[in-house]
């Protein structure tokens, strides 16, 4: 096992709000190595996209950080502003959810991929041209030179998506975060998005987390998921064995929550009843005790840690965990 | 692009002609005979009926309305019965005075509100912010001939850089012609720059929660680069229109500063015209200022599709 690429090593989040400071991440622990991909599933709020914000320092101003967030041996936190600007962009890359807002509107995509080349790249202008079309030609754009003089607007969202992460991988990054980077995208563009992300990461090494509500997602594509509840993991396992035997209510219940094709038609989705805690009222117990059908009284009472049990790679926090017999199909 | 500026100009033709018509109403209603303007107080009735018909005043409103619309539109905006000059000739030689107060006082306007918007923008909430924030509300409510006052004794009077008042063309002495133009166009210009920057800096503090920011910044581009080139174009929109109804403002000159700085610009032409009721000069001027700033307002819209593509191609 290599030292690890990106550590999140006890990061915590808070925001000042009117009714009080809420913990949008609760010391959170992750890590990664290089060339591979990491999972953060979790329901709108859970502090998914809190997180990777806090990964890339771009929390909102009034954030509260605390933690380290370790990155190729440099504590990303802590690091001077030009510093951190150098790492952005060229080992540091993201796509973000919605690339209707992610692009500049009045800005050539042209400008928009050759800007970051030339921030971190020694490249001449004909140079960064030529590799911008090439990377746009990588994430299957077609006519890719005239793309260069075009704007947004003049795209679809996929394509619009495709860019996105021309621009991400233009410096050929260590790691790479998609922040929902399917979710507000016509369901048939979705895969070829989601295969498209696994291909240049194979093709360029380089680690990746996927952050989505979507079990689905991850299911194929990560090599290990974390799934977050109310600011914190709840339970972390390499993929396959976390499919094969979850052990966490809530995991399961996410799971059920994703329509499949072979259920009949009518058939009600099995939504997870309830809503989330509220993050500035932290609860005493489990927080996903009052929804959970599985609690009982030690729940309500304290938190359960997160920890490995039988495998030593397949943590969860739940007093009451659920012990499949065989795996549920994805 | 073509069909867009096509459609715009379509769009202005209607108002004109309100602008044209209205112009016309404004004089027309005026209290007060222009025949017994014209002639005096001994003047005989046969003399006031005689002028009447040379003039048409005795045909009906809508007649005289298009009779003096016809000859607008061949360039015939009437004559000064005062001066005997025309409109056209009133107005082509004080216009360079105008556009030369206006162009100047817009100009040290931008200079100054459009960097200290930007400064407040980036550290919004911050003491400089909050400092600008409330420098600019004293200033806009300080009234311009308080300001002249002001700017007189201090640069004129105590320092004695420049002059307080007078004016030469251009075209004579370059140098003595800014000098005089220095303080009014400053007077001008500390009551546009707090308008300049307070617009450009609550659209530049919208823009900057952007998504398409956090990604100029996580792409690692340098903070001048993210303000000037991610955030200030798509926030300047409103900055163009209200710069352009400042320009608009002052085509028709400034009454109080031209008065002030003894500047022989459209102002004063103006409020001559009023004092010795010169309707036809008044008319005319009031006509031709209200389709500047229609035709400016059209510049305007045409800036608009510049800045923002998405109007360009017809998306927005």
């Amino acid at each position: 096992m290599s030292a690890p690429l990106l550590t999140i090593e006890d990061v915590a989040v808070e925001l000042p709000t009117p009714r009080g400071n809420l913990r949008a991440v609760d010391h959170v622990d992750l890590s990664l190595e290089a060339g591979r991909t990491l999972g953060i599933v979790g329901e709108s709020g859970c502090g998914k996209t809190m997180l990777s914000r806090a990964v890339l320092q771009l929390l909102p101003k009034k954030a509260k950080l605390t933690g380290r967030v370790m990155f190729d041996g440099q504590d990303l936190v802590r690091l001077d502003s030009e510093r951190l600007r150098s790492l952005r962009g060229r080992d540091l890359a993201v796509v973000f959810q919605d690339p209707m807002t992610s692009l500049n509107p009045v800005l050539t995509i042209g400008t928009q991929l050759m800007e970051t080349i030339q921030e971190h790249l020694e490249l001449d202008a004909p140079a960064a041209r030529k590799r911008s079309i090439e990377l746009l030609a990588a994430v299957g754009i077609p006519a890719p030179e005239q793309r260069l003089t075009q704007y947004p607007h003049q795209c679809s969202g996929g394509m619009r998506q495709r860019i996105a992460i021309a621009i991400a991988l233009s410096c050929e990054p260590k790691l790479l975060i998609a922040d929902e980077p399917t979710t507000a995208l016509d369901v048939t563009i979705q895969a070829q998005i989601l295969d498209l992300l696994a291909r240049e990461q194979r093709r360029r090494h380089m680690a990746m987390i996927i952050i989505t509500h979507d079990l689905g997602v991850v299911a194929g594509r990560a090599d290990e998921v974390a799934v977050m509840y109310a600011g914190r993991v709840v339970e972390r396992a390499p993929t396959q064995e976390l499919f094969k035997r979850m052990h966490m209510p809530y995991t399961e219940a996410l799971l059920a929550a994703i329509p499949k094709l072979d259920t009949a038609p009518h058939t009600p989705l099995p939504a997870i009843s309830g809503r989330p805690p509220d993050p500035t009222r932290p609860l005493k117990g489990c927080s996903f005790a009052p929804r959970c059908r599985y609690a009982a009284g030690r729940c309500h009472e304290a938190k359960p840690e997160l920890k490995g049990a039988e495998m030593p790679d397949h943590l969860y926090a739940c007093f009451h965990p659920i012990q499949m017999t065989e795996g549920i199909g994805a | 692009m073509l069909n867009f500026v096509a459609r715009r100009l379509l769009a202005i033709l209607p108002v004109l002609l309100a602008v044209s018509l209205l112009t016309f109403l404004i004089a027309s209603l005026l209290p007060g005979d222009l025949a017994y303007v014209i002639l005096g107080d001994q003047a005989t009735p046969e003399n006031v009926a005689a002028l009447r018909r040379d003039m048409g005043l005795d045909q009906p409103l809508w007649w005289r309305y298009l009779s003096w619309l016809g000859h607008v539109l061949q360039g015939d905006l009437g004559r000064s019965f005062r001066t005997g000059q025309t409109v056209l000739q009133a107005v082509a030689e004080r216009i360079p005075v105008s556009l030369e107060l206006m162009l100047m006082a817009e100009f040290i306007g931008l200079l100054i509100g459009v960097p200290l918007a930007i400064a407040c923008a980036a550290r919004a909430g911050g003491a400089f912010d909050r400092f600008m924030t409330g420098s600019a509300f004293a200033m806009l409510s300080m009234p311009s001939f308080l300001m002249a006052i002001l700017l007189i004794y201090l640069f004129a009077v105590e320092l004695r850089w420049l002059p307080a008042t007078g004016y030469v063309p251009f075209t004579e002495e370059p140098l003595a012609n800014l000098r005089f133009f220095v303080l009014p166009a400053l007077t001008l210009a500390l009551a546009e720059w707090p308008g300049i920057m307070r617009v450009l800096r609550s659209d530049m503090i919208a823009t900057l929660q952007e998504d398409y920011i956090a990604l100029a910044k996580a792409k690692g581009l340098k903070p001048a680069r993210i303000l000037f080139v991610h955030a200030l174009k798509p926030s300047s929109l409103t900055l163009v229109t209200v710069t352009g109804i400042n320009i608009g403002r002052l085509l028709g000159g400034t009454l109080i500063v031209e008065s002030i700085f003894a500047l022989p610009g459209i102002g004063r032409l103006l409020v001559g015209a009023i004092y010795t009721r010169d309707l036809v000069i008044l008319q005319g001027v009031v006509l031709l200022v209200a389709s500047g700033f229609v035709i400016v307002n059209f510049i305007v819209d045409m800036l608009y599709a510049v800045l923002d593509p998405r109007i360009r191609h017809g998306h927005a």
